[in-house]
């Protein structure tokens, strides 16, 4: 029963056409992202026990378990307090220092973990990719997003710290949803990325610290990014962590913020989601293979 | 040709091809990748580029099948002959270079036990993840728990961690959840292997009322035995390339040949071997007792098999298994349990593991025999058809016993006494 390759060409468009749960069609070819997606909804339960399971895990095994996701960014707050706010006298935009580099410090935590944590993931969950089918770009998601939970946590402990300050409740502060969306969505582009170039270059492991202490500096959590030359801004701004925390302190403390710059972070975290999701797509299929 | 019955699984020219280093897991560094990049533009300005032929091995070449719904279908060849990468292609975990498969049904592939458990989780917390993972919704596997942990025999220990759990009773776990499953196509790949006698014939049942209900499975497996209880059709792969298909009788029986062909190499050349490899077995005698090797046995007579390895580390043991024509197990051997009988031949530097029988108590007929050494709990090298022996006829305590005696596989020394002369 030998079938001539113009069937096979057929089978593989009805396969297409059919796109029932129950028939697979198995090709050397990249599957549509269409079906990528409908794939990925098929599986959205097994993201949420992945992310359930990561932070059990995680507090599980910590002895101060919750109290982790506040003391991170509190100890840098400190440190950063001490060295740029005290010594260095960094401008703080009028605002204490401690809380104006905190305001900062909360997402951006959650972008840097994330991002650790996604890049690495691959590679931690090798046995699974090897042994189990289902939609790659979980792993890196999952791992994402349990920092959630911290971030809750520590955005909480952040609000309390504002009041403690004497800053007041703005109506802004309904925009923390979308900007923190917006951290996800840089966090994911390069995680995406990463995860996939780990999964064949482990050198990547190696460069990941460095990669995020650079960023660290190059986003104004420990400074003002008003401190900047004005035709530097635009350049400044395709980091999209400058208009995240830029509109985390505009959110909760209600300091000055420019459309330009928002505008141009959040395409800059567009588009390096799409760079992202177009590398992972290109590279998913011999990750069982090599990893 | 048999009443056709809706496929389950067409596969039409499917092909895997793996560049060499991958295949052995490593994986290339940057600067590594940047060499080859520019090996291959300087090869580009030479001339057409094709990645170098020694640098690819063909795990499946033009593989075609096509499995009915329903069938059970054994799959068997030696070590990496690309009987896994097939179930992994059909899974979906890893695409073929070219060719396709369709598949009609939903799908559940078990290609390990208890990938996905975490040693941190609990008992109960593991059963949901890993039956997310394998592709159960949370509300069946909420349905089934009381079954999964009932069939796992973990009552007790629902709520401890996994990393406390014996191995036993991690892979029991693993295995209820994983038979719990209810797909329409079940992909099994040697996970049979590992557990107790009493668990693997538990699943053993379990496969069977799968199979029973009308569902597809494909089974992957070493164990002859095991595949021609459970499967009907039997598909042998060789060097990539399906080499037979039928009865399951019939491909066994065709296996049995290959390996027959394979097995008169030396053993120390052959490849198609796995374990870790830090001792490796290098001949396998056989002797009617005396030092002269033979491959020629006679029921009732001494037997006396020599396994020597090329170093010894103390501590290491062999065994070995004897298989009759069908490719089912008669017996084993195995030094590790040992006897106060046995002789340690200490400090002589010999490398040789003798298992010595007074009366070999086979019936007549063609046997083979599969060996493997242990060191430090792991398997250290293990050789399927390490030889093949004939079993001439011969007496038992004087009693005769003939080539076609047609039941079983063993006699036994025995007295009658009866009634008159």
């Amino acid at each position: 029963m030998s079938a001539t390759p113009e069937v096979a060409d057929q089978n593989r468009s009805t396969s297409q056409l059919i796109g029932n749960l129950n028939y697979v069609s198995i090709t050397a070819d990249r599957t549509s992202l269409s079906a990528e997606l409908g794939e990925f909804w098929r599986y959205r339960e097994l993201l949420y026990f992945l992310v359930w399971r990561d932070v059990k895990v995680r507090y599980k095994q910590t002895l101060l378990g919750a109290a982790w996701a506040v003391l991170q960014p509190l100890l840098t707050m400190v440190v950063f307090s001490l060295f740029f706010g005290k010594l260095a006298g960094v401008s703080s935009e009028g605002l204490p220092y401690p809380l104006f580099t905190l305001a900062a410090l909360v997402p951006w935590t959650l972008f840097a973990s994330g991002l650790i944590q996604a890049s690495n993931s691959l590679v931690a969950s090798q046995d699974l990719v090897k042994k189990i089918y289902f939609p790659r770009v979980l792993v890196p998601l999952a791992s994402l997003l349990s920092g959630v939970v911290d971030f809750v946590v520590a955005s909480i402990f952040l609000m309390a710290m504002a009041y403690w300050y004497g800053v007041t409740w703005k109506a802004q502060l309904a925009w923390l949803a979308p900007l923190t969306l917006l951290t996800l969505v840089a966090a994911s582009g390069a995680g995406l990325m990463f995860a996939a170039l780990n999964v064949r270059y482990r050198d990547i492991q190696q460069v990941i610290p460095y990669l995020v202490q650079i960023w660290l500096f190059a986003s104004p959590v420990a400074y003002s990014g008003h401190m900047l030359p004005r035709k530097w801004q635009f350049v400044y701004a395709i980091n999209p962590m400058v208009g995240v925390v830029e509109g985390f302190r505009w959110a909760i403390l209600g300091s000055p913020i420019a459309l330009s710059t928002t505008s141009i972070s959040i395409l800059a975290a567009l588009i390096m989601l799409l760079i992202g999701i177009a590398y992972f797509r290109s590279a998913e299929s011999e990750f069982a293979d090599i990893v | 040709m048999i009443l056709m019955r809706s496929p389950a699984i067409i596969c039409e020219h499917l092909n895997k091809r793996y560049r060499i280093g991958r295949l052995h897991n490593d994986f290339p560094t940057l600067r590594d990748s940047l060499a080859e990049t520019a090996r291959q533009v300087v090869a580009r300005f030479r001339g057409p580029h094709e990645p170098r032929p020694s640098n690819i091995v063909w795990a499946l070449r033009d593989v075609s099948l096509e499995i009915g719904q329903g069938e059970t279908v054994g799959i068997i060849g030696n070590n990496g002959t690309g009987k896994s990468t097939l179930l992994r292609i059909l899974s979906r975990i890893t695409r073929p270079s070219s060719g396709s498969a369709s598949i009609h049904g939903r799908v559940a592939a078990l290609l390990d036990v208890g990938t996905g458990f975490h040693p941190e989780l609990t008992g109960r917390e593991n059963i949901f993840l890993n039956g997310v993972i394998l592709g159960m919704s949370r509300s069946d596997i909420a349905r089934k728990f009381d079954e999964i942990v009932s069939f796992a025999e973990v009552e007790r220990f629902l709520d401890t961690p996994v990393k406390h759990y014996s191995s036993g009773m991690h892979l029991r776990l693993a295995f209820a959840i994983a038979a719990h499953l209810e797909p329409e196509i079940l992909l099994i790949d040697e996970i049979l292997a590992v557990g107790d006698a009493g668990f693997q014939r538990k699943c053993l049942g379990k496969m069977n009322d799968v199979a029973r209900q009308g569902r597809t499975v494909l089974f992957v497996s070493h164990n002859l035995g095991t595949v021609q209880s459970l499967c009907r059709r039997g598909v042998m792969i060789r060097e990539g390339r399906v080499a037979a298909d039928g009865k399951t009788s019939d491909t066994v029986a065709e296996y049995l040949r290959t390996l027959e062909e394979v097995s008169s190499a030396t053993i120390a050349n052959r490849v198609d071997r796995s374990g870790k490899g830090l001792m490796t077995l290098i001949e396998l005698q056989v002797s009617t007792g005396d030092a002269n090797p033979s491959k020629v046995l006679a029921t009732g007579r001494p037997a006396r098999f020599a396994c020597k390895v090329d170093s010894y580390r103390p501590g290491a043991s062999c065994a070995f298994d004897i298989y009759d024509q069908l490719g089912q197990p008669v017996t084993y051997f195995d030094s590790s349990m040992s006897s106060a009988e046995d002789v340690a031949m200490m400090g002589n530097g010999s490398r040789e593991f003798v298992c010595e029988l007074d009366q070999l108590l086979l019936i007549p007929g063609r046997y083979h025999i599969n060996a493997g050494v242990t060191w430090n709990g792991e398997l250290q090298d293990f050789v399927e058809g390490a030889i093949f022996i004939d079993v001439e006829q011969g007496a038992l305590n004087g009693r005769p016993v003939p080539r076609e005696a047609g039941y079983g596989a063993v006699c036994m020394p025995h007295r009658w006494l009866t009634p008159g002369l």
